[in-house]
């Protein structure tokens, strides 16, 4: 299996119980691999959790935190899963003052042709909120850096996999039983 | 001591059907004597105070023993446990009561030993304020338990106890925290407790797959020059008679990891002895001549493979293990077995040809030689002066006839005890394999003993080992728990100031002790005992310590300078085995 270093998206799907978290990250911080982005949420299946992690690792290491993973009586099932094996996305948001809006027109153009939503303007400030690929909230944020960013803040990715994962079915599997 | 006894302990309480309104503390008396729990080791405080009241009331059902520190009660569980297959229960205060317990959970993970543990925690409304006696242990506990969880509430103890002995002895064994604030074990609950069958999130066993079994067969029968190696997975999984089939039908040459001895009698003629670093010198050296290496519920510790870059590199290699995250880990596999060992080696067998391998397993027997003229002789038969580790082992298998139970604690006498140690039954060897932590095998001992009173429990442990809880002879005393305990005492610790002979020229830092009068101190704990420094006092010493149906402590002065061999050194080749 490969050794080179690349990014997996790793999706655990788990029981919604307190400390998992903190279960899941000592796996990586044993091994000393540092996560680029976290993300936890509800899943598709009503109190099922599914945590989007993403990390720079070899697919052999990959594959041995995943069973590390699995392992754990709370944890239903683990992947991982390389960038073209996913849809993914990111989201940001802007604070900007008001007053460059008019001060500043390029700043118009350029909310324009990134697509970027004005989710709110008053007197003060304007807030702007972009989904997309990190590369596209790179670049938006260097365009507005130049006049100025009051705050600026970007989530971890969020990952849906082109594969199905067989979550529903194990769990079947177990009220089967 | 009568309700001590194996046949009490097998026999499970009767289930309470019926919901009665009590208290948390009673509730988790109850719970634990639902779950056959015939003894606990603990020591009280502050925030488990309650339950220790109800311990108090339900003294004639259920025995705690006070042992006299907490990490004396987390090995102690582990000595229970790893006699009895049962699940060991310690018990602490909140703070330093269960931060004491953490070198026994995190032995007891990594050797797969199932034990629960119940520390008690401050009321929850002072969870997180620093106050006294205040720890975070389940987040201090997370990456050394299988399962951990605080309880708040009264009415989740029957579940969470369930839940916890479940995960401790289900799948690959291993330890469980529940850590219950104060207000939990005051406040009252319906109670009605209902055994832990399932846990939707968690497969303890995975099934075998038929096409790996037959995958192993065909690999095995087309072999030449198969060797087994066999954990702790064959007893845990109760496979020993299985094993023993295995190979008495196929004739494969079969060797141990330390936690895996005495799943096969020693002197099986089959039993080619123990790899690893000190291990024997056959199975090591013929692990890189081997064909088809088959490992049997063990996990290739680096203690066991040495460099992995030159281990049986020219070997197919078989994997049976329940952990399907131990496949692929350290050794790459050509053929994994996932599944409960038992069941697998139980379909493996009829697939197997009969076969001899006569001529491969005469290989064993001339690098046997070998090792005897070198190293076993003088272990064992000593010319010179000083006493050697070996000989007390000696000793100790005329007198015992290989009856008994070993508990060894860390270092030479513990390498020494593994190599020599004649083992007849298995669940015997009771070491702190992959922690190794000095300090567990006088309180396991004590453990070991109390889980099963008929067999005899010999201790064997060091100078150095002793001293770190030294403290439980109190506990010896106090049970009357009749355990056997030699110290070999070389006033060093010898394992380290062997390493820094052989690897930092001599400077022998820090490991010489000045050690006090062992006797005289087992004696303060009125604890029958002598010292054996000639060898022409130690055969009839250790004939009266067996022959004794007391406590009783021997310490042997062996030589001081002695080492063990075989070595591997740390990160050479199984090849580059010594002798010297």
């Amino acid at each position: 299996m490969n050794e080179e270093i690349k990014s997996f998206t790793i999706s655990i799907y788990t029981e919604n119980n307190i400390g998992l978290l903190n279960r899941i990250s000592a796996i990586f911080q044993r091994r000393h691999i540092n996560i680029e982005s976290l993300t936890t949420s509800q899943s598709e299946i009503e109190g099922v959790n599914r945590f989007v992690i993403v990390v720079n690792i070899s697919e052999i290491n990959a594959k041995k935190i995943i069973g590390q993973f699995e392992k754990q009586v709370e944890v239903i099932r683990a992947y991982y899963h390389t960038d073209d094996q996913t849809i993914y996305t990111e989201s940001c948001m802007f604070k900007i003052k008001s007053s460059l809006l008019f001060e500043e027109p390029q700043i118009q153009n350029i909310i324009k042709e990134s697509n970027t939503r004005i989710v709110t303007v008053n007197k003060e400030f304007f807030v702007l909120e972009k989904s997309g690929r990190r590369n596209e909230i790179e670049s938006l944020r260097r365009d507005l850096n130049v006049f100025g960013i009051m705050q600026f803040v970007r989530s971890g990715r969020i990952a849906i996999t082109k594969d199905e994962m067989k979550i529903t079915e194990a769990l079947l599997a177990f009220n089967n039983q | 001591m009568s309700i001590m006894n194996t046949e009490t302990a097998n026999k499970e309480q009767e289930v309470a059907q019926e919901t009665m309104r009590i208290t948390g503390s009673e509730a988790i008396i109850r719970c634990l004597m639902a779950e056959g729990v015939d003894i606990l080791y603990g020591y009280p405080g502050g925030a488990i105070m309650p339950v220790y009241d109800e311990l108090y009331k339900f003294r004639d059902q259920i025995h705690h023993v006070l042992t006299r520190h907490e990490q004396g009660a987390a090995h102690a569980a582990q000595g229970y446990a790893r006699i009895s297959g049962r699940v060991g229960v310690a018990i602490a205060t909140s703070g330093p009561g269960a931060t004491n317990l953490i070198t026994g959970i995190a032995d007891a993970q990594i050797d797969s030993t199932p034990i629960v543990c119940i520390t008690g925690q401050v009321a929850s409304h002072l969870l997180g304020s620093d106050a006294f006696q205040e720890t975070d242990i389940v987040g201090i506990s997370t990456p050394v338990t299988k399962w951990n969880h605080q309880v708040t509430k009264a009415s989740e103890i029957p579940e969470v106890i369930a839940k916890a002995f479940y995960i401790a002895k289900s799948g690959r064994p291993g330890p469980v925290l529940i850590d219950i604030t104060k207000d939990a074990q005051f406040g009252e609950l319906d109670f009605k407790y209902e055994k832990c069958t399932g846990i939707r999130s968690y497969i303890p066993i995975p099934k075998t797959k038929p096409e790996a079994v037959s995958a192993a067969a065909e690999l095995i029968n087309g072999a030449k020059k198969p060797l087994i190696v066999w954990g702790q997975g064959v007893i845990l999984g109760r496979a020993e008679n299985e094993l023993k089939a295995i190979i008495e039908k196929a004739g494969i040459p079969a060797s141990w990891t330390i936690l895996g001895a005495s799943a096969l009698p020693t002197s099986h003629p089959l039993n080619v002895g123990m790899v690893g670093m000190h291990g024997n010198y056959a199975p090591n050296k013929l692990t890189n001549e081997c064909d088809l290496l088959i490992a049997i519920g063990m996990r290739f510790d680096d203690r066991v493979t040495g460099s992995l870059n030159t281990y049986a590199k020219q070997a197919k290699i078989i994997h049976f293990d329940i952990d399907p995250s131990e496949i692929d880990k350290n050794v790459k596999t050509d053929v994994a077995v996932i599944g409960d060992s038992k069941d697998s080696l139980a379909k493996l067998l009829p697939l197997l040809n009969k076969n001899t391998h006569t001529d491969w397993l005469q290989e064993f027997k001339d690098l046997y030689a070998i090792e005897f003229e070198k190293v076993i002789k003088d272990d064992l038969t000593p010319t010179k002066e000083g006493l050697t580790m070996g000989e007390v082992l000696k000793q100790i298998n005329i007198e015992t006839k290989g009856n008994a139970a070993i508990v060894s604690d860390v270092g030479q006498h513990q390498m020494i005890a593994c190599r020599y140690a004649e083992f007849t039954t298995t669940k015997s060897n009771i070491t702190s394999g992959g922690l190794g932590t000095m300090g567990f095998a006088l309180p396991a001992a004590i453990g070991a003993k109390m889980a099963a009173p008929d067999r005899e429990v010999v201790a064997i442990i060091g100078d150095g080992g002793f001293q770190m809880n030294i403290q439980e002879l109190g506990t010896i005393f106090q049970q009357k728990a009749a355990v056997k305990v030699v110290v070999l005492n070389n006033g060093f610790l010898g394992m380290v100031r062997q390493w820094q002979q052989l690897f930092f020229d001599k400077r022998y830092a820090s490991t010489e002790m000045t050690n006090p009068d062992f006797v005289a101190i087992a004696k303060g704990y009125y604890i029958e005992s002598k010292r054996v420094t000639k060898r022409e006092e130690l055969a009839d010493a250790v004939k009266e310590m067996i022959a004794s149906k007391n406590s009783y402590f021997l310490e042997v002065c062996v030589e001081k300078e002695d080492n063990v061999f075989p070595m591997i050194p740390s990160g050479a080749s199984v090849s580059d085995v010594r002798l010297s």
